[in-house]
């Protein structure tokens, strides 16, 4: 019944430009946003009162932004594929984009365990502590990106490729929120290199 | 549904909608009769806006009654120390310690438990899901010509977080340590350090669960309100012409959005520094002469987070209440809203003023003197907004042929409410007045009128008023009347003598002040308040068994438009079903105040402007 109504919602906003998924999604994803800000703010805050640990970010996290920019734009590659409805092609970047995902998430853990061996381990200092929690909580938004890629990728599998605009709009919605984990990451290691 | 669709008008805007309305073929689907159909789904899992509404108004008035009760226990203790509150005992248990002499006192830590619990429950389950969660859901697609929310689904899970989050609460009230006791702004260290104190333990996880479930609730129906109201939005139903409670819903739901994740970003270092030893809010603590390993970090850091959230939440609270009004002033006193426009950039710069304020809760906290600076220019500035509507609803009342019914007396009362603690607020806004009033009951005063008090008026006023929307039924205006003149008499009675008290210093959050030879000679003011808040309570209950009584046995709403009102929601039927209108949706040709033009006593949001119809508003 979701569905029916959903569809009725749709025709009554036909004359609106942007449809009200992808607002909502938009929306929520300004929410996610001001998180982070809390963050680094708290981090500014808290750097310029003294007592700071100085060391270097892991370069693991450097090279993992190669990683986490390509998925982005692999996923790109994958929703052209779609809408050409090439399946073999689609599925494929779809993998790749996924695999990367994974890889990100597996490579900032060695990121961590990089930071520790540097002497810099949980609860030492704030400085790193910060370090710690703010990329932690946006792998955990990356995992939640790759659970919806995980769908993403079982329903191309499970179903033949056809452009329907329901699964166009899922696609587009998905591609939406794994931009933002992409920016996101750009905006943390930047704010992280620049605020030692 | 197609048996619903209307032949005859009923109505002359049934039949202005038949003719100019808006054609979505919504009722060509049979979903509504599945919609309606079992009970699970209608009143349980129900995704219509109009049911999560009372979902929302009937959650917010139990959590209501039992926040109230909880004040009312301490505050028994705190006038009537030396009375025994040993009776309590079946229901508090342990919490009440009986003394050698017969005489039963709430024990401490209790006190200070009942005292947050008093707060978190009334600031986010009663004024925020209660106020905002009803009176967006119910009113934002009725007054913007929607058939409903623009994501049903999130609509509902919306209502059960805030359901769940109300569920953990209520489990930490069971706890053998107790909840959380640290007070509702959950400042570290008592709430940083699982040892602090009893309830800094389990309870603090618990609220700490039940505040982050709080958020979600808050977010999905926040994004759920705004991209509503951005996209859903009837024909010619432009952003100038909403009503005033939808701008405000609007900016709230805003205000939201950006201030909620922020405490969960608090709250998520919070949870660092309690579960796995970082420190960002702890440092050189000492508990029994041992140090503990937290160093480094800053408790400040803290307030700052929560504030950036906490001043913003009061506005969440407020701004609805502040639609409302504005909408039941006007209808009651059959005149315009004096300066609609003025109106809505209050509303926009109460909205962005609120996040560059936050640092007044913290003048007395060891921040910069001279970024206290910064923060007294800006919130003495909040105040010119503020007067700026203050002054608005005056001129709208003044000169009216004002209908007197609960829900505009109401209205009238936020209005006085909000004068007086409006006042207090410049007061406190400035930073060398707060090192005497900080943390005292002035303070307690000032946030109890302007945004307790005066908030519960806010939602009186929009229940009695769309009472008759909710449950085709109304409420009884004489027993709303003496509920209202028992509640304004009562609330001052109680919060009045608390500036004076104040402004001698007694501090807040203090157990007994018996025992202070310089607080002492309050105790007769002490024992008054504490009498005027029971009897306030009581008129409480007044409404709760007129709000009852009238949906089964309340006089029947038998028009679809009883008090001649201009905005959509009054051109629904009587009846209203799922989709709000049953045949096409109404298109809007004016804006919702047009009460009084041309001789006219009301001209309805779907009647075009007529040739010569004079231009003015
Ligand atoms: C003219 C506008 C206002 C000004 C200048 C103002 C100023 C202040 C200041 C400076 C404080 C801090 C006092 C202290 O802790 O020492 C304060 C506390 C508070 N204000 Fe206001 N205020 C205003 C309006 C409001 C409104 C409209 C609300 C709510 C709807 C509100 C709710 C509160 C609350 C809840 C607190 C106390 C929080 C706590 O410590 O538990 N204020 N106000
Ligand atoms: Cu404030």
């Amino acid at each position: 019944m979701e569905t029916v109504v959903k569809q009725q919602v749709d025709i009554a906003t036909r004359r609106n430009k942007i449809h009200p998924k992808k607002l909502a999604l938009w929306v929520g994803l300004v929410s996610l946003t001001m998180m982070f800000t809390a963050l680094t703010s708290a981090y500014i805050v808290r750097r310029a009162a003294g007592n700071w640990l100085e060391f270097s970010i892991p370069s693991i996290f450097y090279i993992n932004t190669l990683v986490i920019v390509g998925s982005s734009l692999t996923l790109h590659a994958a929703f052209a594929a779609f809408k050409r409805e090439a399946g073999g092609a689609y599925k494929a970047w779809l993998s790749i984009t996924f695999l990367l995902g994974f890889a990100f998430v597996i490579m900032q853990y060695l990121g961590w365990e990089q930071l520790a061996a540097e002497g810099v381990p949980l609860t030492i200092n704030p400085s790193g502590d910060f370090i710690y929690a703010i990329s932690g909580l946006h792998a955990a938004h990356v995992l939640a990106g790759i659970a919806v890629l995980g769908v993403a990728l079982a329903m191309a599998f499970i179903r033949p490729l056809r452009v329907t605009p329901a699964r166009k709009l899922r696609l587009e919605l998905t591609m939406t929120y794994w931009h933002f984990v992409d920016v996101l990451w750009i905006y943390l290691i930047v704010f992280l290199s620049l605020q030692r | 549904m197609a048996s619903a669709v209307i032949t005859a008008p009923a109505t002359r805007e049934d039949g202005l909608i038949q003719e100019l309305g808006y054609e979505d073929h919504f009722h060509e689907h049979h979903h509504g009769d599945k919609y309606q159909s079992n009970f699970i789904s209608h009143y349980i899992f129900s995704q219509d806006h109009k049911m999560i509404a009372k979902q929302f108004l009937i959650t917010g008035m139990m959590w209501a009654i039992i926040g109230g009760l909880m004040s009312l226990v301490f505050r028994m203790q705190l006038g009537f120390p030396e009375e025994s509150l040993a009776w309590l005992k079946p229901f508090l248990g342990k919490w009440i310690s009986v003394n050698s002499d017969g005489v039963g006192s709430l024990t401490q830590d209790f006190y200070y438990a009942l005292v947050t619990m008093h707060g978190t429950i009334l600031v986010f389950f009663v004024l925020t899901a209660g106020l905002s969660g009803t009176f967006s859901n119910l009113l934002i697609p009725l007054m913007i010509g929607a058939r409903d929310m623009a994501s049903p689904l999130l609509n509902m899970m919306s209502y059960w977080f805030f359901f769940l989050s109300g569920m953990v609460m209520f489990a930490s009230l069971f706890l053998s340590t107790g909840p959380f006791a640290g007070g509702w702004v959950a400042y570290p260290p008592l709430s940083a350090l699982p040892q602090a104190m009893d309830g800094s333990g389990a309870g603090m996880t618990l609220w700490t669960i039940s505040l982050v479930l709080f958020v979600f609730s808050v977010l999905l129906g926040g994004i759920n309100y705004i991209t509503t109201v951005l996209n859903l939005r009837t024909k010619g139903m432009s952003m100038w012409r909403l009503p005033l409670p939808i701008w405000a819903f609007f900016v709230t739901a805003i205000l939201g959005l950006l201030s909620f994740p922020v405490l969960t970003s608090a709250f998520f270092l919070m949870m660092l520094d309690r579960g796995i030893g970082t420190s960002f809010y702890l440092s050189d603590i000492y508990i029994g002469g041992q140090a503990l390993d937290h160093v480094g970090g800053s408790p400040i850091l803290y307030q700052h987070l929560f504030w950036f959230l906490g001043h913003p939440e009061v506005y969440i609270i407020i701004l609805p209440a502040m639609g409302i009004v504005s909408e039941v002033l006007s209808v009651n006193a059959r005149k315009p809203i004096f300066g609609y426009k003025a109106m809505v950039f209050s509303i926009l710069a109460i909205g962005f003023l609120s996040f560059i304020v936050w640092a007044h809760h913290m003048f007395m906290s060891g921040v910069n003197p001279f970024i206290s600076n910064f923060f007294v220019i800006f919130t003495l500035i909040i105040a010119v907004p503020s007067a700026v509507k203050v002054f608005n609803w005056i001129a709208t009342l003044y000169g009216g042929n004002v209908r007197f019914n609960p829900a505009s007396l109401f209205g009238i009362g936020f209005v006085s409410m909000f004068i007086s603690g409006g006042l207090t607020g410049i007061w406190l806004g400035n930073s060398t007045l707060d090192i005497q009033l900080h943390d005292t009951y002035f303070v307690v005063a000032h946030f109890h009128i302007v945004m307790g008090v005066a908030a519960f008026f806010g939602m009186y006023a929009g229940v009695y008023h769309w009472f008759p929307k909710m449950y085709g039924r109304f409420m009884n205006e004489t027993l709303g009347k003496f509920h209202f003149w028992g509640t304004l008499i009562g609330a001052y009675c109680v919060f009045w003598p608390m500036h004076y008290i104040g402004m001698a210093g007694v501090p807040r959050r203090y157990y007994r002040f018996d025992t202070f030879q310089s607080f002492s000679h309050f105790d007769s003011l002490n024992k008054f308040i504490t009498i005027a808040a029971v009897i306030t309570f009581g008129f409480q209950l007044l409404f709760v068994i007129n709000f009852f009584y009238s949906i089964w046995k309340g006089r029947k709403l038998t028009t679809p438009n009883p008090y001649n009102a201009n905005t959509l929601e009054w051109t629904t039927p009587v009846e209203v079903g799922h989709g709000n209108w049953p045949g096409k949706l109404p298109a809007v040709q004016r804006w919702a105040y047009d009460y009084g033009k041309d001789g006219r006593e009301f001209i309805s949001q779907v009647e075009p402007i007529g040739p010569d119809e004079s231009p003015e508003h």
